[in-house]
């Protein structure tokens, strides 16, 4: 096993006289490296306990599972691939509409934005990141929902120039009576940028002035100097800092579930790319699905909706966090 | 001599800069002024109930107007309660063993804590469900679930956050010190508990506060585990919490429990606000002494 570096062990170790000091010094690693070895273990457990629970249902529906998209307690058929769909589109629509805005105002908070408003700004992101989700669900329901299904939904559902229009006469289109893809994407969209908008600035404040410095001794604008030497130095750490967010909206329950609407879309294979459709995330199944779930196979396969949750989302943080540190080992360099 | 600026090409340039500069501002301003249309509907719907009985009063059968989230309250700060009981001394411990080592099990230990802290919440209340209360429903059909169990899933959500911030703080403990300390003979486990804790304190309590604000909001964990409860519940069954109410109270169909989920999503956001501005003061403090 690994040891513990000698902070000037040796010292330490010639001056204390009583046997008894070096034994509660053992004593102390001991318990600070148990500690550490039980974070490990639950770590693990984690995964390993949610393939136990949910060997009946992996036993019982096979790859099924996953290439499914038909769930239903009366025929006994348990296929998520309605599901994922339904995480991957939310959750696309949330990065393509906060990303930009999120890179903006982080190019704005760290480079362009005057000193003195950039304390309150940061604190107002900060507490904008510390709203629970579910309040976001709660103005989800009452003030976002209402908004789409009137300004957006219904005219677009009435206009008749929208069906003419190659890509959004599929886009914008669906049952349109308020919860749907779109409010959920919209909402998450809301809820990441803030998280995104922290993670960049912190990147972009990490780059190092000297270079900033060099581009104005050559004359560059401010524009240019942070879209041609900023920004690339920058680009992996921003990729990383998307697919948290990405991670974020992932796996991201309580909103989701208040403004989806919780519906397969009414379509032969569970898949519907029309934003107004309702529809069903990971995550917002699982909620939604627990209280009916009955003992046996049904709730297997919940537990397995959580395994596929798991390992998705620990792979895109793996990935997204190597890019960080990949980010600050090339500025650092 | 023609002026620079004149230049067809440099005013193109400037004019690009002038635009990009807007553009950033703009999306700045947008995603400020979402916060406030949240914040604002927050506050001029929550006010509604917001008043004393609203927080010692039970939910009122007879006439729900007159209910209160006093269970809610309660419950809330039970379940806290047992996520901080099992988040700091984990948390902490293993904090102070990635500030004192730096080998191989450190670096593995950190990265998985990394993974901990970015598995959706609503798979940690899956995990709880999964190893305690499913097994025990099995046995007892619509048992197990618990205030404890619940806080054991906020619990484990903490424990990445505290053990980053002792690290951390740790970490800013100058190098002199623990010197010092070695160097007079005293034990690593002496230098750690009265040389190098207490001045990193204040900052790991922030960090404490800051991840218990962090988990006060969390409400996917608690739909597996606490369940919820319309009455005032022991910890060792079903209890309610604030997060969980207020996803009930959002959902349902009356029109009065609508308008307190506002006055509830109120009540959680200040007490979320005010765990953070307290951590905020607490390391000015700490700063100034």
């Amino acid at each position: 096993m690994p040891t513990l570096d000698d902070r000037s062990q040796s010292v330490s170790g010639s001056l204390t006289s009583g046997t008894n000091r070096k034994w509660i010094d053992s004593v102390y690693i001991g318990a600070i490296t148990t500690m550490s070895l039980a974070l490990m273990t639950l770590v693990l457990a984690i995964g390993c306990a949610l393939l136990w629970q949910s060997m009946p249902a992996i036993k019982a529906l096979g790859p099924g599972f996953v290439t499914g998209h038909e769930w239903d307690d009366a025929t006994g058929k348990y296929g998520s691939a309605a599901f994922l769909s339904g995480t991957l589109y939310s959750s696309g629509i949330a990065i393509l509409v906060s990303v930009p805005i999120s890179i903006c105002s982080a190019i704005f908070l760290a480079e362009l934005a005057p000193k003195w408003i950039r304390l309150p700004i940061t604190f107002l992101i900060e507490l904008l990141a510390a709203i629970p989700s579910v309040v976001y669900g709660l103005w989800g329901i009452f003030v976002l929902i209402p908004l789409l299904r009137d300004k957006i939904m219904t005219p677009a559902l009435a206009s008749s120039t929208i069906g003419k229009i190659p890509i959004l006469k599929s886009l914008l289109t669906g049952a349109g009576y308020g919860p749907s893809m779109l409010a959920a994407g919209l909402l998450l969209a809301i809820m990441i940028t803030p998280f995104i908008t922290a993670i960049c600035r912190d990147i972009l404040l990490a780059i190092p002035t000297m270079q900033r410095d060099a581009a104005a001794g050559l004359g560059t604008t401010q524009a240019e100097t942070i879209l041609k030497v900023v920004l690339p130095s920058a680009a992996p750490g921003l990729i990383g800092a998307v697919m948290l967010g990405f991670g974020r909206a992932f796996g991201e329950t309580m909103a989701v579930t208040m403004v989806i609407g919780n519906m397969t879309p009414n379509t032969p294979d569970g898949r519907s790319v029309a934003l107004f459709d309702p529809g069903y995330t990971i995550a917002s199944a699982m909620a939604n699905k627990f209280t009916e779930a009955t003992p046996g196979i049904a709730t297997a396969a919940l537990i397995e909706l959580g395994l596929v949750l798991f390992v998705t989302s620990m792979l895109i943080n793996f990935f997204a966090r190597s890019l960080v540190r990949l980010a600050a080992r090339r500025i650092a360099a | 001599m023609t002026s620079l600026a004149s230049t067809p090409v440099l005013f193109q340039r400037r004019v690009l800069n002038a635009l990009f500069q807007a553009l950033c501002g703009i999306c700045a301003i947008i995603a400020i002024a979402v916060l406030g249309y949240v914040l604002w509907f927050l506050f001029r719907q929550g006010i509604t109930y917001f008043k004393p009985s609203f927080f010692t009063r039970l939910p009122d059968n007879v006439n729900p107007a007159l209910g209160g989230i006093k269970h809610s309250i309660l419950g809330s700060v039970n379940i806290l309660g047992i996520a901080l009981s099992i988040s700091i001394p984990i948390g902490i411990l293993s904090g102070i063993y990635q500030a004192e080592s730096n080998g191989k099990l450190c670096q593995i230990v950190r990265f998985l804590t990394d993974v901990l802290n970015g598995i959706p919440s609503i798979v940690v209340g899956l995990f709880i469900y999964a190893i305690w209360i499913l097994p025990y429903a099995q046995k007892h059909p619509g048992q197990g679930y618990s205030g404890i169990a619940g806080g054991a899933a906020l619990g484990i959500m903490m424990i990445p956050l505290v053990m980053r911030t002792t690290d951390e703080m740790l970490h800013l403990v100058p190098q002199s010190l623990w010197d010092a300390s070695l160097a007079l003979g005293t034990p690593r486990w002496r230098t750690m508990l009265f040389v190098v804790l207490p001045s990193a304190r204040n900052g790991i309590v922030t960090g404490i506060m800051l991840a218990l604000a962090r988990v006060a909001g969390e409400t996917a964990p608690l739909l597996f585990t606490v369940l919820g409860n319309e009455f005032l519940g022991p910890i060792t069954g079903p209890v309610d919490a604030l997060p969980l109410r207020l996803y009930k109270y959002a959902t349902s169909s009356d029109p009065v429990q609508n308008a307190m989920a506002w006055s509830t999503a109120l009540t959680l956001i200040l007490i979320i606000l005010i765990l953070s501005i307290l951590a905020r003061f607490l390391t000015r403090a700490g700063k100034r002494s």
